[in-house]
């Protein structure tokens, strides 16, 4: 259910040109692991894979065009806590002699 | 449109009609009207798909830790397993996402043999993934990598520096962590094929309209998340240290 | 005391409107369901009680000489995953929230009945589970099951233990989901955010840790079942793994989880402070954000059970700052249910009189949290008595007396009958008076240097005076929560029938009959007063006596 339908073809076209930035995105990752980045060999993969993630989030999930301010919320909250989990164990392991 | 099948009420249930309404099959009766039930089902998908983020978190977490620790033993185990299976099934996975979202709108508009056509395309895709996945858990079981009483895995070198090898024990642990994550993906992936054979069955009697979909949305949006597990998990576990 | 003759109701309600057991268990009617809790939470709170028990025996004497050290280590072990997993975690929003929450907000039921019900069946299926385990030897890890002792060096059937806690845990995350769901898109016409009683409130701020919190155990308990089975090294240092590790995980939810306890309890002691003060709750936006506020700041402070488990000693100063910055928002509730009670017309009921024990133990048991959370006093402390006597005082002091209050407060409308008055006083009396028989020289003792776990004590003889003193605290706690299932039983047959709001309380759920109908209320109502209106039911035009007796 969408509660905004805009005219029927304009919500393929988007789907389409997310479906081949994934794909893209993919290649990407791949083609940036070949590569010696130094240090940032990880947060480009990661970067990329955000990236994506945010794509598949915004809209094939429809976030973007959310009616209910609370979907957005829900998953503000799951990253919050998700950032949370991940943020203050590393805490200790970052700062264990 | 073929009739559509009755949800029969359980016993002393609140499914009970108690007086005469002009209504839906499909609204349920504890709901005041169906954008309300659309409304909960939808707002009940993304809790739960929160509750999911926490869980794969956990194992996330672990990961980040011992990547962290042990860089160079995980790395060396990373190289050995198929970047380019993976690479293939992170695009399987995409093209599923889009075969959802076409479903999804097919059914908005009415188009019921693009809906089947593309509820039966993810099941597809889903299960290449699956079948691509079962080739490479082969691969580790054959190369003795998977952890436990026969896992072995000695005299590997640690991309970048000549002549360390990797500690065995080290790399079980990339290993283990490796296999319940993507085994817990592939239970996921397993349970969202179930739940999309139901869509599918369902759609094949014409159980969904522009007005009534919100099944395959929010079965949508449990595949999607899966996708986005999987996003993850490809350059964490595959792509760790493969330059020259 | 009148003569007992049965008088049964006449009215069709929930109760009678279908008999048959699979009429109670295929159910969906969120009251049917808050009833086969009650019983099955109640029957696990005696397995519990019988566990503890036996710990309190042993302890009479400094010798280890009623039973063997595995059999002790076994006993602590049940007590505790039974009383965490099976009794206090669900016994609140699974009896009372599912029972009241749609009814408050003017709902016919739950948003998902149907995964209502397959929560209860998890439960179930998760208790039986652990009935099994019990029954074929026990779990001797501690409810902590820390790594690498449960992984690597138990010799009982952990991972059953571990699969019912994971079933149990789902079991939780549904029900966190309906009430969620619920509370956002089923509220009725009016009933606004700020119109919702704060029990609505406690509970939603619960669901949040329920749905956040419990995965993160549930996939730890699947990396230890499997760490078991094959032997992986996760958490195994001898293969490279960090035992710590296993804490951060395993705290990470079981520290909020002590907030999914005591939040509904706190939610529950508003609605008594309010109703037998006749007053609107002091400050209700700053209780209610105060729930919300609790339920975030109880995930930042995990840590604050590891501190001398070897984590890093800066991380371990964060912890700590964070674990004093939780106790802000219970004390502001604190201060606000006290200051309700100002200027208010106090009935000394008994619901009443579990919410003033609740608000002194509760806040016994929150300072001691202080004193654990400083660095310093920790060091000492830990790992003794004085944390035993910490956690029981918030649990038992704070959780169950609001449980019991919040038992007493909502029979009439649950059962349709008046429990009898005289006997629940007494029967609060005995329980706050065993209470702190009980636990109270469990903070001497800790502090003293009495470890816990311990089975055999005979290093330190002088211990035994104040462990003779818990254990006979203990039998008369156990007589004081005896009490009520005798009386609550014999209410349903032989009490006086209730009124529709025999408190004369606020809240929409005293608009329905008592017991309700399957559908709770006639038709769907419309809200236009705020919560707490206590000034316009007191007005001196109103039929109803303040306080029906």
């Amino acid at each position: 259910m969408s509660g905004h339908s805009s005219a029927s073809s304009s919500p393929l076209k988007m789907y389409f040109a997310v479906f081949f930035a994934l794909l893209l995105g993919t290649g990407l990752t791949v083609f940036a692991a070949t590569l010696d980045l130094g240090p940032f060999n990880a947060p480009v993969a990661l970067g990329i894979a955000t990236v994506k993630a945010t794509l598949v989030a915004l809209f094939f999930m429809h976030v973007w065009h959310a009616s209910e301010k609370l979907t957005k919320l829900v998953v503000i909250a799951a990253l919050f806590f998700l950032l949370l989990l991940l943020g203050l164990t590393m805490t200790d392991y970052a700062t264990r002699p | 449109m073929l009739p559509t099948r009755r949800r029969s009420p359980l016993p002393d249930s609140t499914v009970v009609l108690h007086h005469e309404e002009q209504h839906r099959p499909e609204l349920l009766h504890h709901f005041a009207d169906e954008q309300q039930q659309r409304d909960a089902s939808s707002l009940g998908m993304w809790v739960f798909l929160a509750t999911e983020v926490m869980f794969f978190g956990g194992l996330f977490c672990a990961y980040l830790i011992y990547r962290h620790w042990y860089f160079g033993d995980f790395a060396a185990a990373s190289k050995s397993i198929n970047m380019a299976l993976g690479a293939t099934n992170t695009a399987v996975l995409i093209c599923s996402s889009l075969t959802v979202v076409l479903a999804v709108w097919a059914a908005q508009t009415a188009r019921r043999t693009l809906l089947i056509g593309s509820l039966a395309m993810t099941m597809l895709l889903g299960l290449t993934f699956l079948g691509i996945k079962g080739i490479e858990y082969r691969d580790k079981f054959v190369e003795h990598h998977i952890p436990g009483a026969s896992f072995s895995f000695e005299n590997e070198p640690i991309p970048g520096h000549t002549g360390q090898y990797a500690n065995p024990s080290h790399a079980q642990i990339f290993f283990s962590l490796y296999f319940v994550m993507t085994g817990l993906h592939a239970l996921h992936m397993i349970i969202g094929l179930g739940i999309f054979l139901w869509l599918f069955l369902a759609a094949w009697r014409g159980r969904f309209t522009p007005e009534y979909n919100t099944p395959i949305e929010i079965g949508g949006l449990y595949w999607h998340f899966v996708d986005i597990v999987w996003i993850y998990l490809f350059p964490l576990l595959y792509l760790i240290d493969r330059h020259p | 005391m009148e003569i007992a003759i049965p008088q049964p109701l006449e009215r069709e309600n929930y109760l009678n409107k279908r008999y048959g057991v699979w009429s109670w268990l295929l159910t969906t009617d969120h009251k049917r369901i808050a009833l086969l809790y009650l019983i099955s939470i109640t029957f696990f709170f005696f397995i519990g009680g019988f566990f503890a028990l036996l710990i309190r025996l042993e302890l009479l004497t400094p010798a280890g000489d009623l039973v063997q050290a595995d059999t002790y280590n076994k006993l602590f072990t049940m007590h505790g995953m039974v009383m965490v997993f099976f009794f206090l975690i669900p016994s609140i929003p699974a009896v009372l929230g599912n029972f009241l929450v749609p009814m408050m907000i003017g709902a016919k039921d739950l948003a998902f009945p149907r995964i209502n019900l397959l929560s209860w069946y998890l439960y179930i299926i998760g208790g039986v589970m652990m009935l099994h385990c019990m029954l074929t030897g026990g779990v001797d890890t501690g409810w902590t099951f820390y790594a690498p002792f449960s992984t690597n060096f138990t010799n009982t059937n952990f991972i059953e233990a571990g699969l019912a806690i994971f079933v149990a845990g789902f079991s939780s995350i549904l029900t966190g989901l309906n009430f969620v769901v619920t509370i956002h898109r089923m509220r009725a016409p009016g009933m606004t955010w700020s119109r919702l009683p704060l029990f609505i409130w406690a509970h939603y701020a619960t669901s949040i840790i329920q749905l956040l919190g419990t995965p993160v155990i549930a996939v730890t308990i699947v990396l230890v079942a499997a760490e078991r089975a094959l032997h992986l090294g996760i958490f195994d240092p001898k293969l490279g793994g960090d035992p710590l590790l296993f804490q951060h995980l395993f705290w990470f939810y079981s520290h909020p989880a002590v907030y999914i306890m005591i939040l509904p309890s706190m939610g529950i002691i508003s609605e008594i402070m309010a109703c037998f003060s006749r007053k609107r709750i002091f400050g209700y936006s700053f209780v209610a954000f105060s729930s919300i506020a609790i339920a975030v700041f109880g995930f930042l402070v995990w840590a604050h059970h590891m501190f001398v488990a070897g984590m890093s000693v800066y991380a371990a100063l964060v912890f700590s700052l964070l674990s004093y910055a939780v106790a802000v928002p219970s004390a502001i509730k604190v201060f606000n249910w006290t200051a309700t009670l100002y200027k208010g017309s106090i009935h000394y009921d008994a619901p009443m009189l579990y919410a003033f024990g609740f608000l002194g133990l509760f806040t016994i048991g929150g300072l001691t949290g202080l004193f654990l959370a400083a660095l310093g006093i920790d060091v000492h402390v830990t790992d003794t008595y004085f944390v035993v006597a910490h956690f029981h005082y918030i649990m038992v002091g704070g959780a169950v007396m609001g449980y019991l209050g919040g038992m007493h407060f909502w029979w009439p409308k649950i059962s349709g009958r008046l429990y009898p008055e005289g006997w629940a006083r007494l029967a609060a009396l005995i329980v706050f008076i065993g209470f702190n028989l009980t636990f109270f020289p469990q903070f001497l003792l800790g502090y003293i240097g009495m470890p816990r776990r311990y089975y055999d004590y005979s290093h330190m003889p002088e211990f035994q005076v104040l462990n003779v003193l818990s254990t006979a605290g203990a039998t008369v706690l156990g007589v004081g929560y005896l009490l009520p299932m005798v009386y609550f039983l014999w209410s349903m047959r032989y009490g006086k029938p209730a009124s529709d709001n025999p408190w004369n309380a606020a809240g929409l759920e005293w608009k329905t009959a008592s017991p309700p109908t399957t559908f709770n209320f006639e038709e769907e109502p419309i809200v236009t007063w705020e919560a707490y209106n206590y000034e316009e039911l007191d007005a001196p035009h109103t039929q109803e006596v303040p306080v029906a007796r």
